[in-house]
């Protein structure tokens, strides 16, 4: 499974030249501000337009290289391809704008696999209505169960919920991970949502203007202050790898391991389906600690209803915006001299605070965790 | 109310004669209002100008030049007659012939307008879903553009039902044969006493043109619905 890009496009004010490869399965994510090129690169990638000049491969095939004239029909590509208005057929019913792509298909997926993703997506209901009849997020799901039944080697998902209200976010977003840990598949997700991202996606790749201004792994990535401008100032923080431990359902919390350390949340909603399969725990999981929700304490604090206190090293300390500093913390404490390789999450303080706390770099702190997002959901753990 | 022999042969006539006139042209409308969407050609601008030709041009006009084609002894009209032994003139078939070329416009605009509002995102959809070209217009296009079809057919069946002008000059005037409704109402007018039959067969006419009118809008609606899941007043 691989995905190799590299090519130039000029449509309008854009000039487009992107080179990066894709080869894992997972998703990763196409991430930028509007007009950066995300969704003409995506559409050069299924072969909806062809690019000015440059060579697209997908699994060791060269579906376009402008130096042999090579342009592959759309339909040849195998290329899965969610729209971000859905488009579904209006004239088909469910069940056959979801059967479309799969009598088409020259290597049809097997029977109980199509059976799997239309209970995966559960939209079994609805196959004999049309799609007037769906609702935003049913829409969506339908969508996505028509790409996927037309088994492609790739899937292509253009901000597949940007139209959608919270609620109906919330609605296709557990769906979207069951994909993304059920079928290995490569997936190409464009979004200007950092949320969703941070949620989602195994691997970014930052656009701006056309241009890819950075690539790698979403904790990677998401660490580095120096892309703030791009991936947004006011919710920044870390995603860091965390392991699902264990669940105390009568005292109401449940317990991660990140990078050795115990973190406590309130109990997940995991818990009532790992009690029954233990072989789920330890279970993989990811953070989100936004750096407004982390304070520095040079001494381990008493007395104090935040349950989640890990010690760390300061890694950077940068200015931000008028009189806050952005702290970047290595979990643990590290000998002097010693650098830590351990995850990083970053600490919003005013000036005043660091200059009180004659805070340095490579200095030992506590880093005092408000609240943790897990699962995508913002959970206060010291509450 | 009743109808004589002669006046129910001349109804019957003319449903037969415009019912063979919309479907013989339709797959031609089809065509020619797909290659003025989607086609980029050389000589578009000409095709659009045939097409139209028979709106502007008047219909004694359109029958002149048909008998100067299809006649027995004209080029397309002799061919016709030796190898087919096909005779258009003085025929029900020159009728239909003549009465689907003057209604041909009414049809390619239906069709064009349906097909110019089609989403083209649907297309790229098919596509990337693995429907080749000719796969996405049978399955996609033509299904979406079915009330643009449907609302041209009926305008068309309507037009080709009052149509007198390229008829009379092209198959003449011959009861059984030719004499549609309205060279019926003709010829009564011009008949001492027909009066009462020249209102009887007015009468019928409105009566046949709100009915079309009625059915083409519950057609449309039910489509409508249909695709939008709306029910429009």
């Amino acid at each position: 499974m691989s995905l190799k890009i590299n090519i130039r496009h000029q449509a309008g004010t854009l000039d487009l030249q992107a080179q990066f490869k894709v080869e894992q399965p997972g998703i990763t994510a196409l991430f930028g501000p509007s007009g950066s090129g995300k969704t003409t690169l995506i559409n050069a990638i299924a072969g909806l337009i062809k690019p000015d000049s440059g060579t697209l491969t997908i699994n060791d095939s060269t579906v376009f290289d402008s130096a042999t004239k090579t342009h592959m029909s759309p339909r040849k590509r195998r290329v899965g391809y969610v729209f971000q208005d859905a488009r579904l057929f209006p004239h088909l019913t469910v069940r056959k704008n979801l059967f479309f792509a799969h009598r088409r298909a020259t290597n049809r997926l097997p029977e109980n696999q199509v059976d799997a993703i239309i209970a995966m997506l559960g939209i079994g209901d609805l196959l004999s209505r049309r799609p007037a009849k769906l609702s935003g997020g049913e829409r969506q799901r339908v969508s996505l169960g028509r790409a996927l039944l037309g088994n492609p080697d790739i899937l292509l998902l253009d901000e597949p919920l940007s139209a959608l209200d919270q609620a109906r976010k919330e609605e296709i977003l557990p769906y979207l991970e069951a994909l993304r840990d059920q079928r290995r598949l490569p997936i190409l997700y464009v979004s200007h949502s950092i949320d969703e991202v941070a949620r989602l996606a195994d691997h970014i790749v930052v656009m701006d203007k056309g241009r890819v201004r950075a690539s790698g792994s979403v904790f990677d990535i998401l660490a580095r202050t120096d892309l703030a401008p791009l991936t947004g100032q006011f919710d920044a923080g870390a995603v860091i790898p965390a392991t699902v431990t264990g669940h105390d359902p009568k005292g109401g919390i449940s317990y991660l391991g990140c990078a050795g350390h115990q973190l406590i949340v309130p109990l997940l909603p995991s818990a009532n389906t790992t009690t029954t399969h233990a072989s789920t725990i330890p279970q993989q999981t990811r953070l989100h600690i936004r750096a407004r929700d982390v304070m520095i304490a040079t001494s381990i604090p008493d007395g104090i209803s935040a349950n989640n206190i890990l010690p760390a090293t300061i890694a950077a300390l940068t200015p931000v915006g008028t009189g806050n500093i952005e702290a970047a913390l290595h979990l643990g404490h590290a000998a002097k001299g010693r650098i830590l390789t351990t995850p990083v999450i970053q600490a919003r303080i005013t000036n005043w605070s660091a200059l009180r706390l004659s805070l340095e770099v490579g200095q030992q702190v506590y880093a005092v965790i408000k609240s943790v997002t897990v699962d995508g959901k913002l959970r206060d753990t010291d509450a | 109310m009743t109808l004589s022999p002669a006046e129910i042969d001349a109804l019957l006539l003319s449903l037969k004669i415009a019912a063979v006139a919309v479907a013989g042209a339709l797959p031609f409308a089809i065509l020619a209002a797909s290659a003025l969407t989607f086609g980029r050609f050389p000589g578009r601008f000409l095709l659009d100008a045939i097409v139209h030709l028979p709106l502007i041009l008047p219909p004694v006009v359109m029958g002149y030049l048909l008998l100067i084609s299809f006649g027995t002894r004209a080029p397309i009209g002799a061919w016709l007659l030796h190898t087919f032994d096909i005779r258009l003139v003085f025929s029900w078939g020159g009728a239909a012939l003549a009465a689907g070329i003057v209604s041909f416009p009414f049809q390619v605009r239906a069709i064009r307008i349906a097909l110019e509002n089609m989403d083209p995102g649907l297309h790229q959809a098919a596509e990337t879903l693995g429907a080749g070209p000719f796969d996405r217009f049978i399955n996609i296009t033509l299904p979406l553009a079915l009330p643009g079809i449907i609302a041209g057919a009926i305008t068309a069946f309507s037009a080709s039902l009052g149509e007198f002008g390229a008829i009379i000059t092209f198959v003449s005037n011959i009861p059984g044969e030719t004499r549609t409704l309205p060279l019926a109402i003709y010829t009564a007018i011009q008949t001492p006493g027909g009066e009462l039959a020249a209102a009887r067969l007015a009468a019928l006419s409105i009566g046949l043109a709100l009915f079309g009118l009625v059915i083409s809008e519950m057609a449309m609606r039910g489509i409508r619905q249909k695709l939008t899941g709306q029910v429009r007043p």
